[in-house]
């Protein structure tokens, strides 16, 4: 028996911008149910107005049952009853969810007694259970904490422990662990499976990453302007996908066991809610669109097996077993003439030495005083050669961003060196630091923060033109538009009249204008859909090799470096983990933080993540304030638990160093006890461990 | 490019557009008008006080046979161009103060920040009053459009600070910065242009703000001197007998609501012209 079932749900701001187009599904106990979409698809409102969230001026027809009772039009203090006690929701941001003014405890206990009968101090102590539930330590005395004391990991966990308060019947995820770090997501992950176990509960998961699904849900609903496109079992859907979108979706994400070569990327942007095309709102963007597509909107009709299609040509895909690579045209991107060389014989572009770089730690508001340091950065060298690709991976706050400004301002750093193209910022004079700034280039992360609203994308693209006294900009910027496969007109309009991955290729534009030897990309990708995410990787692969440039890359995404880099670089804590080639690295990680950040990474592929053993590492990442002595990573680390006490103290004792491991050219460890594994591949491997 | 782009903007939002031609109409009211009148704004016509509005005296005569529609023209290019001038002048000195406070930081912040500190506890209607009078060469009223300025700038200078605290984090502005352009100039093409709406605002709020100063002034006797005189000298003398004498006041005041109006209206068009956000 289903718990809810949604029929023929649409929402409809004002302007007759349609947000939801008729969906339907049920979700039974104990079922995970998985939608996914691009931004913009449709998958939050729908939630949202099952919930009864919605603006009051949104339209909401259709019909959402919980239990056979309509939900749909329910009046406000019934709709509180449900809200919380039947049906809970987990948001995106954990911090914005909590009430910053009360503690963590007294939260949770509130949301208790707001539905069941309970005196205080039993609330209060139901609340300290369920944060023990969630896997949060020392939940006693964590309980009388506020938000703000709580790193993201752990108030997402308390989210989850104030959503199953009241044993829901049905918890909605919105996007649970987009804000988190790769391994802390994996913990989340794993508490979410626990409190399902726990309640019996049946969960929507809402979701751009189609890694998490495959690894959590039963079934599937793929969204696509408003509507769900294809919808049925987890495999089916991943392994046998019949909708053009939902190939093309599979097809363009870059995996971790993936193989070289280009990524397919689906063509255009999905169509704004407020003017559709009258046909499939995908045909435009088709690569199998014939003119019947523009005629009529395909219904979801049943495909068989449980599940449902909305294309005319699922049959003939399913006949001639098309995949997401037969459909989707590959681009060919052309070879790199540089790599031919040796990299022994290649120029050194960047060099980083043993870099240094602390921040102060002040308190006090009239009388400043040092209480402390953070070690942001705590001596890390690398080097990169002429048309390589060096990624710098690591969770947030390990230093990645301290160690590209660092670069970028070519200023001297506190200690070690920086040698950018031969010249040591330590020994540089103005004239020559301006020089330099046309041989090095950034591309920033969030391509709306990196362009002036103000200023039209010509004028963004001649800025640095213009600063450096170049003449013919006007022609170089349509030349420059045309290079990132945008059209010389757009010259003339703001930033925000533009999509996202349109936008960063204006940032890349603009990285590109005086010709730089050196980019830097800080997080290129990160904010952009999975299907355009594609594309704008081939462009910089592409770039990179016509015009022999080398790239910095810094990135979370293990999945996308992987596939764009030569070489990696992990960091933890302001010092590098492991380094080496990608595949050296990926395939044979030696350094227990590279392991564990390899198992983290969910893999589209729900067979694989099901037999897959994550290596779950415990608790947070340490202050940089306060960094353990010794190895870093030792509090957290999988092999110092397995340690004997005698190991254990060269840990504690002595801070390891990158050190070349045997028999590879290219590959080095920072851990005393070092030891390759295969992670991603044969997850049996570590069953015998 | 771009004020290519933000002219045609601006000519395609009709509040501008209505904005500007009262504006160039009252200009040139102000300006051209005087010619066609029958009288200049310096003759007394002893044969006709207080009359109404009438053939000869169009818009009627003060208690002293002053021809109000030559006066209260005349009154108008004044108090455009105070209006104009301190508007310019304070909400200028605060985009380029608050901005070099607020991205230089440091020492430049702490001396620039405990000036407009110093300015504004400063009491400015009785320092305006004090010097003003004493200002007596031929241009006494520039003086005077100087101190109204020098003393309305202050708060908007603190605000812009703030904002620019915020701009300089942000990567466009970082990105400028590893492009290896100026800081100077990047105040001026990044953090000045990002805060144009508020700029704009209050430019325009500035403007009636110096008028009603400049009135308010000059009906204590410490603004504009006579025999020059001001809307705001105008109105000041036509309140008293705004029932009995309606002429007297409502020509004045009601140029004075007019030109408020069409400067705001441009203010507003100005404002979606450059912020590709508003799309009113």
């Amino acid at each position: 028996m289903s718990i809810l079932e949604v029929k023929d749900l649409t929402v409809t701001f004002p302007g007759g911008i349609q947000a939801v187009r008729g969906v339907s599904y049920e979700v039974e106990r104990g079922e995970v149910l998985g939608i996914v979409g691009e931004s913009g698809s449709g998958k939050s409102v729908t939630s949202l107005a099952i919930m009864g969230l919605l603006h009051r001026n949104a339209v909401v027809t259709g019909s959402a049952k919980l239990h056979g009772r309509e939900l749909i039009g329910m009046k406000e203090d019934e709709l509180i009853k449900v809200r919380g006690k039947a049906i809970s929701m987990i948001f995106q941001d954990p911090l914005s969810a909590f009430t910053p003014v009360y503690t963590i405890g007294d939260q949770i206990a509130e949301a208790v007694r707001v539905h069941q009968k309970m005196n205080k101090d039993k609330a209060a102590k139901r609340a300290v259970e369920l944060l023990d539930l969630v896997g949060i330590p020392h939940p006693n005395v964590r309980a009388k904490a506020f938000p703000h004391e709580f790193s993201g990991g752990m108030r997402q966990r308390a989210m989850i422990a104030m959503a199953i308060a009241n044993d829901p019947d049905l918890l909605i995820c919105d996007e649970p662990t987009t804000a988190l770090d790769v391994t802390i997501q994996a913990q989340v992950l794993e508490v979410l499976k626990t409190a399902q176990r726990e309640t019996g509960a049946g969960i929507v998961m809402i979701t751009h990453d189609l890694g998490v699904i495959a690894g959590m849900a039963d079934r599937v609903l793929v969204m696509y302007a408003g509507r769900p496109v294809e919808q049925g079992a987890v495999d089916d859907i991943y392994y046998r996908p019949r909708m053009p979108y939902t190939m093309g979706l599979l097809a363009s994400i870059p995996r971790i066991d993936g193989e070289e070569g280009a990524l397919v990327p689906i063509e255009g942007n999905p169509p704004s809610p407020a003017s559709l095309p009258p046909g499939c709102p995908f045909a435009p963007r088709c690569p199998m669109k014939v003119d019947m597509c523009d005629e009529e909107e395909p219904p979801l009709v049943p495909f068989g097996g449980g599940r449902h299609v909305a294309c005319i040509r699922a049959q003939e895909i399913e006949h001639k077993g098309l995949t997401g690579a037969d459909v989707f045209p590959v681009p060919v991107i052309p070879p790199s003439d540089v790599v031919r060389v040796p990299r022994a014989e290649r120029a050194t572009v960047l060099e980083l030495n043993d870099m240094i770089r602390h921040y102060p730690l002040m308190k006090g508001a009239v009388f400043k005083r040092r209480v402390g340091t953070v070690h942001a950065v705590d001596g890390i060298s690398f080097d990169i050669a002429e048309g390589e690709t060096l990624a710098l991976v690591g969770e947030s706050g390990c230093g990645k961003t301290t160690t590209l400004q660092q670069i970028m301002q070519l200023v001297p750093p506190q200690g070690g060196r920086v040698v950018v193209l031969g010249k040591d910022s330590a020994e540089m004079d103005s004239a020559t630091r301006r020089a330099l700034r046309r041989d090095v280039q950034i591309v920033f992360q969030d391509p709306m923060a990196a362009l002036d609203p103000r200023m039209p994308v010509g004028d963004i693209i001649a800025e640095p033109l213009r600063a450096h006294g170049r003449k013919d900009v006007q022609a170089r910027v349509a030349e420059l538009l045309d290079l990132v496969g945008l059209a010389p007109e757009h010259a003339e309009r703001y930033p925000q009249q533009f999509s996202g991955g349109q936008r960063q290729r204006i940032g890349i534009a603009r990285a590109l204008a005086l010709e730089p030897k050196l980019v830097v990309l800080d997080e290129p990708v990160s904010a952009l859909d999975v299907s355009i995410q594609a594309g704008v990787i081939n462009l910089l692969e592409e770039l990179k090799n016509t015009l022999g440039l080398s790239y910095l890359f810094v990135a979370h995404d293990l999945a996308v470096v992987r596939h764009l880099a030569d070489r990696v670089a992990v960091m933890y804590l302001g010092k590098i983990a492991e380094i080496g080639t990608v595949e050296n690295v990926y395939d044979h990680p030696a350094h227990p933080y590279t392991q564990a950040l390899l198992s983290a990474i969910p893999l589209p592929d729900p067979e694989l993540e099901r037999s897959r053993r994550r290596i779950l590492l415990e608790g947070d990442l340490p202050s940089p304030a306060d960094p353990p002595s010794g190895c870093r990573f030792r509090t957290r680390c999988p092999k110092f638990a397995r340690l004997t006490e005698a190991e254990r103290r060269r840990c504690v004792d002595e801070e390891p160093s990158v050190a070349r491991l045997a028999n590879t050219v290219d590959h080095g460890a920072a851990c005393h006890y070092a030891e390759e594994i295969e992670v991603i591949t044969a997850s049996d491997d570590q069953e015998e461990k | 490019m771009r004020s290519k782009v933000v002219l045609r903007r601006l000519y395609k939002n009709r509040q501008a557009r209505y904005g500007f031609a009262a504006l160039i109409l009252l200009v040139a009211l102000a300006y051209v008008g005087p010619l066609f009148g029958n009288y200049e704004w310096t003759e007394k016509d002893f044969l006709s006080f207080l009359s109404p509005p009438g053939p000869d005296h169009w818009w009627g005569t003060t208690s002293i046979g002053q021809d109000m529609y030559a006066i209260t023209l005349r009154g108008m290019q004044k108090s455009i161009v105070i209006g104009l001038l301190v508007a310019v002048i304070s909400t200028g000195l605060a985009a380029i103060v608050g901005a070099f406070a607020g991205y230089f930081g440091g020492w430049v912040d702490r001396l620039l920040m405990s000036g407009v500190e110093l300015l504004l506890v400063l009491p400015s209607f009785l320092i305006i009053a004090i010097v003003s009078p004493r200002l007596k060469s031929d241009a006494s009223w520039l003086w005077f459009v100087v101190l109204l300025a020098a003393f309305s700038w202050m708060v908007t200078s603190r605000v812009v600070r703030s904002m620019t605290i915020s701009l300089r984090e942000r990567e466009y502005v970082q990105a400028a910065v590893y492009m290896g352009i100026p800081r100077w100039k990047i105040i001026f093409r990044h953090i000045v242009p990002n805060m144009s709406s508020l700029l704009i605002i209050d430019a325009t709020l500035n403007v009636s703000a110096a008028i009603i100063g400049e009135a308010a002034l000059s009906f204590f006797g410490f603004g504009i001197q006579p025999p020059d005189v001001s809307l705001g000298t105008l109105i000041a003398s036509g309140s008293g007998n705004a029932t009995g004498y309606p002429w007297l006041f409502a020509f004045p005041a009601g140029l004075l609501v007019l030109l408020v109006l069409s400067v705001n209206l441009i203010g507003d068009g100005l404002r979606d012209a450059l912020d590709p956000g508003s799309n009113s």
